[in-house]
């Protein structure tokens, strides 16, 4: 968020910033209940999973703003800002849907998979705008970066959680890979708007693992 | 279901690192290295993937800049993993060697002028120092 405002991209990419300036006021609350409640309390693993699950929709509204910028001059901001709507009403009841079902395991196997879903969904996004830019022949240097890192952050995620699910018993493990995730998006964020200037231009065919 | 989605999104974290690696060193690989990196470097016209490791070497040596910490990082994963294809899937597929050839040169290249900015940094540091 400093990076954006000193090199003037605050407003420009509004969203992602006040995902950053939510996911630190996320921090400083979880913070809290672990010094008050500690590790290992119910507590402290609702405020864990509820309010990543809070952040991770935060997470879709920026990647929302990402797909305007690459579609904006389209016209089809209408179409795009309605998916989303449908999208998240439509992530937020098959939640809901698995919460009625599975309420005898909550706390437990349902948050890995809850997390998993919403992190899956988001890497099916950015793999979608992914694949949009390419299309477009999206040149802008600093969006590119962006969205991958973005596409990094959510795989890794995914990936994460459905080993924890697939094997919950190394769940302990994991605690050690998470954070170090979590470091990803903010310091790759921090460099697209730190070292890259908002005109700097690529050919993003130069950057497909098969060349086209 | 877990296990497809695992799948799914290895898959796509590889891909979604190679091809923020590839946005990274493309970004680099305009800027022309000065005669004096070239010749710390020994790079002449093409960067070669062998002189990876000393061109860190030399970069490690130089005060750090944080900012270019984690690049350099992702850079260096990425040059460990095209040994690993290097040695494993290009024994199978011959036309591998080449791809990975090309990229461990750009991947030098980036080191080099990582080293470039370290060394202006280091000036401008001294000459701060030397005014103050």
């Amino acid at each position: 968020m400093v990076s954006a405002v000193k090199k003037h991209s605050f407003r420009r990419y509004l969203c992602l910033n006040l995902y950053m300036l939510f996911s630190v006021i996320v921090s400083a609350a979880r913070f809290q209940t672990l010094a008050q409640y500690g590790l290992h309390s119910k507590q402290y693993t609702y405020v864990y999973y509820y309010s990543d699950a809070v952040l991770t929709i935060f997470l879709y509204l920026a990647l929302i703003t990402l797909y305007l910028h690459v579609f904006d001059e389209m016209q089809v901001e209408k179409y795009v800002r309605l998916t989303a709507l449908l999208l998240l009403a439509g992530t937020a009841l098959f939640s809901y849907a698995v919460v009625q079902q599975s309420s005898h395991k909550m706390l437990t196997v349902f948050s890995y998979e809850l997390s998993q879903n919403l992190y899956f969904v988001g890497l099916v996004l950015t793999y979608v705008l992914w694949g949009a830019i390419l299309k477009l022949r999206e040149t802008r240097t600093q969006l590119i970066q962006l969205v991958l890192s973005l596409g990094i952050y959510f795989s890794a995620f995914a990936a994460t959680y459905a080993l924890q699910n697939m094997y919950p018993s190394f769940s302990r493990s994991f605690s050690y890979v998470v954070p170090v995730f979590g470091c990803l998006l903010p310091l790759a964020w921090a460099y697209a708007f730190w070292r890259l200037s908002p005109d700097a231009r690529m050919a993003p065919a130069r950057l497909v693992v098969v060349p086209r | 279901m877990a296990t497809l989605i695992f799948l799914f999104s290895a898959a796509a974290l590889l891909q979604f690192f190679i091809s923020y690696c590839r946005s990274l060193i493309a970004a680099s690989i305009k800027q022309p290295l000065s005669a004096e990196v070239r010749e710390v470097t020994g790079i002449e016209s093409v960067a070669s993937g062998d002189d990876f490791a000393r061109v860190v070497q030399l970069l490690q040596l130089c005060p750090e800049r944080p900012e270019d910490h984690g690049d350099i990082r992702a850079i260096g994963t990425y040059f460990r993993l095209l040994n690993f294809v290097r040695g494993t899937l290009a024994r199978l597929i011959p036309a591998l060697v080449a791809w990975t050839d090309m990229e461990r040169g750009q991947c030098t290249y980036f080191a080099a002028v990582a080293l470039e900015r370290r060394i202006a940094f280091s000036r401008d540091m001294l000459a701060q120092q030397l005014d103050a």
